[in-house]
């Protein structure tokens, strides 16, 4: 067994980017996220990596768009306001059908709004992360462990996909320190970039990267076979977590930071003897149906609790379409519920 | 459930973020589960600095701790601001060389330890932090000292490894007061 490590989820996230073959980060720093832009300065240049600081989150995202295009893995980081002027790249990214890594520690918004922990960037990150019809696949762990084991699993699945990949973390994740083992990551089999531009060496045609399709019946037939691509990685990409769901009378749906907050508050009302179970999505695009499909016919009702006002639990209405009641409970502005709050809501929701 | 959640508490720049990070080195080496999420923003640039650590048998879930068990306070603003949070039966440990005040609670064990004034008459300048630490592991029996020190090797960088006796000695001292 490896020697466990004390590490922050920002540094953690850099340094597994990099033990996976992330050789190019562009960044440009916002809090709760800078540690990572920090870590990637110390350690790309001693480890034959680029960093580079741009001009700004706009610049970084197009830097990105270069690298991806010359097949190299590559990654940039930032949070909520600095995530809005990336999205105008991650569109052409996700039309030039390129592998990158974006990731985004979520701070309260909307506007500046603050620095502290938030989760109101999950309609962006799963609906709008640009312009046009397109995805990019979002992970959302929820230790530092799995911060390790997601930033693995998002530059495989990007490789696999060509696809932009966002790890949606926030602020607590990224700051908070918990013990971590890099031998304990999983790998993916990634197929080779044979459609880079990294020179044809007169050897072979050019290979082209590109958005633009000025023929609409080209554009469609584009837009389409990125669709077929999509409806596999919903069929076989979702991720997620289940505890007590054998016999849930209420289930809690939660992601990252609150599906923590969400088991201590479960954990507290099953001794208290309410029959409560716990759904965390890890994948959010795509966005695990499976789960709560089976239990819509059993539970009671679900609860879905987040740092918005209210995101997630549109998806988790759509899955349970009306079989059981679907409330929502969530803080915002950088506030975290306490779990005995949360348990408060439990127990008002179940009668007790 | 065994898990004992922590708040340090105290001004930027008294090392409590290192305090509590030691801490957590200390639990995961003893084996146990451990969290460590610091405040973070302004408060770091000369503000007051806090940093919630959570040891624990079972797998952590939420690493906020709003009621905590122990409590390490380094100033005035921090002992007036957690003192009423910290659970019925818990510690509380406090530099009464900043704190002109006391608990009045008689719920929770209470420590007053003279640690900056200590520091400064050792030649332990900047490490009140760490008789502190020595003042709560004597008080909780946490973890050993040992296990303490081993855990110190792996926080201090090798760049300022020199400090490493100066910091054994002052929890030393802590445990010792």
């Amino acid at each position: 067994m490896s020697e466990k490590v004390l590490m922050k989820g920002n540094e953690a996230l850099a340094e597994a980017a990099i033990r996976c073959g992330c050789t190019h980060f562009f960044g440009y720093p916002i809090t709760p996220q800078t540690e990572l832009s920090e870590y990637m300065a110390k350690q790309m240049p001693k480890r034959g990596g680029l960093y580079l600081q741009a001009e700004s989150e706009i610049a970084a995202i197009n830097m990105v768009l270069g690298a991806a295009s010359a097949g190299v893995r590559v990654m940039t980081s930032s949070s909520s306001p600095g995530i809005s002027l990336k999205c105008e790249g991650i569109s052409y990214l996700i039309g030039s059908d390129l592998p990158c890594v974006i990731v985004n520690m979520q701070r309260g918004g909307p506007g500046l709004g603050g620095i502290q922990p938030a989760q109101s960037d999950y309609f962006q990150a799963t609906r709008a992360l640009g312009h046009g019809d397109g995805h990019a696949i979002v992970l959302a762990p929820a230790t530092v462990q799995e911060v390790v084991n997601t930033t693995t699993l998002a530059f495989d699945l990007a490789d696999i996909y060509r696809t932009p990949v966002m790890i949606l973390g926030d602020g607590a994740l990224g700051q908070m320190m918990e013990p971590i083992d890099f031998a304990e990551v999983p790998r993916r089999q990634c197929p080779a970039k044979d459609w880079a531009c990294t020179g044809t060496g007169m050897k072979r045609p050019h290979n082209i990267v590109n958005s633009l399709y000025i023929q609409p019946e080209d554009l469609e037939r584009l837009v389409e076979e990125r669709f077929e691509r999509y409806a596999k990685i919903e069929a076989e990409e979702a991720l997620w977590e289940e505890q007590n769901t054998e016999d849930t009378e209420l289930v809690l749906v939660a992601y990252g930071i609150t599906a923590r907050i969400a088991k201590s508050a479960m954990n507290m009302a099953r001794e208290k003897g309410l029959k409560v179970g716990l759904v965390r999505p890890i994948t959010l695009w795509p966005f695990p149906k499976k789960p709560l499909d089976k239990l819509s016919a059993t539970a009671k009702r679900f609860l879905c609790v987040e740092l918005s006002m209210g995101q997630m639990v549109e998806d988790v209405r759509l899955v349970v379409n009306g079989r059981a009641p679907v409330d929502f409970f969530g803080r915002t502005g950088g506030m975290l519920m306490t779990p005995a709050e949360l348990l408060a809501q439990i127990e008002e929701r179940m009668g007790k | 459930m065994s898990a004992t959640r922590m708040m340090l508490a105290g001004f930027g720049g008294q090392g409590i973020l290192f305090a509590g990070k030691l801490l957590a080195y200390a639990g995961m080496l003893a084996n146990k589960n451990v969290s460590w999420l610091p405040s973070y923003g302004p408060e770091m640039r000369g503000g007051t600095a806090n940093c919630a650590v959570i040891v624990s048998d079972e797998e952590i879930g939420s690493p906020l701790v709003p009621a905590p068990d122990v409590l390490l306070a380094l100033n005035l603003p921090s002992f007036e601001k957690f003192e009423p949070a910290v659970e019925a039966g818990g510690l509380i440990v406090f530099d009464s060389s900043l704190i002109p005040q006391t608990s009045q609670r008689t719920d929770v064990t209470v420590c007053a330890v003279n640690a900056t004034s200590m520091a400064s008459d050792e030649g332990l300048n900047g490490l009140a932090n760490m008789i502190m630490i020595g003042k709560f592991l004597r008080a909780s029996g946490l973890f050993d000292l040992d296990t303490v020190f081993r855990a110190l090797e792996k926080c201090v960088p090798p760049s300022k490894a020199a400090l490493l006796e100066k910091n054994k000695q002052a929890i030393s001292l802590g445990y010792n007061a």
